[in-house]
């Protein structure tokens, strides 16, 4: 059985130094992470689907833990100490989120329930009061199927038609199709910051500028994006950005959709009920101001006052060591995987964060995953929700090794050496 | 490591490389396409139907091996067989896959009762046998997994 040799070396860029102060620091952060302790059928966990949901720490468990023990009350109605609390750890976390992305105001942040929801609320609110027949919604071939789907719900309600720039065989979006689509019928653009099958990084900067030149807003999913790259929406200039807590090592169910505030003010409520609301009578109701006109019903404070936890984490740890980890994984995993007889790779563009997709000649990518699986591995295989790329690119699924702050060089060695032993058993 | 060998057996890999009944068939009077979305695999079943006994059966697709195998299996054991047969051999392989039962007179198929350790994979052996259900029927919806 031929078995993947180590490469600790053959990074050019990096020294020993580094490499050994890299080490040290994943050691540390892998420590905050309990699931990282797991064993698998006797393996140690080796936890790649991190594109999927990533593993949370200490702090983030702990954080929910403590309010749901101590804490525990409902937010922005109550005179008793338990809701203050509340409250105030809520609004805390809408800061906290603010200065992540670098948003102007708080009133900016709205918490919803994930990218998806963000998302839906943009096309159900915005959408749905400003468009109208012919006019045009531009997405990108490389979307998730939570930046599709939405957009065609409206097109059925308003008339509106799915414009999309292709993706080259690289896995990059054609720009030149891009300007072209760009008319005076264009209403908005919709992409994504991160490509979460291929990992292409799009230059959203460029592609909002030529936007922008034809008046046309833009939203960004940026949910493969704020665990990985450091994101600033006012530099950006985006007009919405949508992303998920769950990629970011805070809980499920919770997410943000930014906005521009003078956007947010001009859209319509997206649900009634609880917080959005101002004052009711049974004539008429007035709406609360922003963020709160978005945010019906009692949220989920838990999962709020986890994700601030996530991005004080985030925090202490810095983007700067965290893309500089995951970008040396990348070119290590890239070189290492891609020597791999009948492997191809799906997805090369320049500019990628840490996730690899690829298919094995002659082999599934569920046969692959299950093996995977019994070695401890976790990856995801499948169409990762982008069916319409998986058909550009000819292949019905793939298998994806996505990578966080907590993983090794010696975890992405397992992972070679696994697909080497796949290749053996399927001979 | 145990259980994946009891996946993985040489049969299965036998099929999947070399699948039997594989590909058009003309004059068919029984059809369904099956998809398992999780994964993409797909399947097209074709079938012909005399006087309640399948004469002849093929099937096209993607999938992976043991949505493959399964589907040559199939189409091997239920050449010849009666609708009526062929339903209760449907019933005997979802126990077997599932581990609710170990049915006696599975022949070949019981090469795959390891797919009862794998839950996950469960659905692609079934998905050859519940387009075949749905082609026997009549159903002109493809048959989805999920």
């Amino acid at each position: 059985m031929k078995i993947g040799e180590p490469k600790m070396n053959t990074n050019a860029h990096s020294t020993l130094e580094s490499d050994i102060k890299n080490h040290l620091n994943v050691q540390r952060w892998r420590h905050d992470f309990p699931i990282l302790q797991t064993r698998l059928y006797g393996k140690p966990l080796v936890y790649l689907d991190n594109a999927a949901t990533t593993q949370k720490p200490y702090t983030v468990i702990e954080a929910e833990n403590h309010y749901y023990r101590y804490d525990n009350a409902n937010v922005h109605r109550g005179i008793h100490t338990l809701s203050q609390r509340a409250t105030e750890a809520f609004e805390y976390a809408r800061v906290a989120l603010q200065h992540l992305i670098n948003a102007q105001y708080a009133h900016e942040i709205i918490f919803v329930r994930g990218t998806t929801e963000a998302i839906n609320l943009v096309a159900q609110s915005y959408g749905r009061s400003r468009f109208k027949a012919d006019d045009e919604i531009i997405i990108s071939g490389m979307e998730h199927h939570s930046n599709i789907v939405p957009w065609q719900m409206l097109c059925q309600q308003t008339g509106a038609i799915l414009r999309v720039i292709p993706v080259d065989d690289a896995g990059e979006l054609d720009l030149n199709t891009y300007e072209a689509l760009l008319c005076d019928r264009t209403k908005l653009v919709a992409i994504t910051h991160v490509s979460n099958t291929l990992g292409t990084i799009n230059p959203v900067k460029k592609m909002i500028d030529a936007a922008h030149s034809h008046h046309v807003p833009v939203l960004l999913d940026g949910a493969q994006a704020v665990a990985h790259l450091p994101v600033d929406v006012q530099d950006l200039d985006c007009d919405f950005y949508a992303f998920s807590s769950h990629k970011l090592y805070g809980p499920t169910g919770i997410g943000v959709l930014y906005g521009k505030s003078a956007l947010l003010d001009e859209m319509p409520p997206y649900q009634g009920g609880g917080d959005m609301i101002s004052s009711v009578s049974f004539e008429a109701t007035t709406y609360n101001k922003l963020p709160y006109k978005f945010e019906a019903g009692t949220p989920n404070i838990a999962g709020v006052i986890g994700v601030s936890a996530a991005v004080n984490y985030l925090n202490n740890i810095g983007f700067s060591a965290l893309v500089a980890h995951e970008q040396a994984l990348l070119s290590y995993a890239t070189q290492l995987i891609s020597e791999i007889p009948g492997l191809r790779i799906i997805g090369n563009a320049s500019n990628k964060t840490g996730i690899l997709s690829f298919v094995l000649q002659g082999l599934h990518p569920h046969d692959i995953g299950t093996f995977l699986d019994r070695q401890g591995i976790a990856v995801r295989t499948g169409h990762h929700c982008t069916m319409p790329l998986m058909a550009r690119f000819g292949v019905p699924a793939t298998v994806r090794a996505s990578f966080a702050l907590y993983n090794t060089v010696s975890e992405i060695d397992k992972l070679a050496e696994a697909i080497y032993q796949v290749k053996e058993v399927f001979k | 490591m145990n259980d994946l060998r009891e996946l993985y057996q040489d049969l299965i890999f036998d099929h999947y490389r070399q699948p039997r009944n594989y590909g058009p068939l003309e004059h068919a009077n029984r059809k369904a396409e099956g998809y398992n979305p999780l994964c993409g695999d797909k399947i097209s079943l074709a079938m012909i139907v005399k006087d309640g006994v399948i004469h002849d059966i093929r099937f096209e697709g993607v999938g992976c091996a043991i949505s493959t195998a399964s589907a040559s299996l199939m189409t091997e054991s239920l050449k010849g067989k009666s609708e009526g047969e062929a339903l209760a051999i449907l019933k005997d392989f979802q126990a077997l896959v599932t581990g609710v039962a170990v049915p006696d007179e599975m022949g070949k198929l019981t090469v795959l009762a390891g797919v009862q350790a794998f839950p996950q994979r469960v659905k692609c052996a079934t998905l050859a046998w519940r387009t075949m259900q749905a082609a026997l029927k009549n159903m002109t919806e493809p048959v989805s997994t999920e």
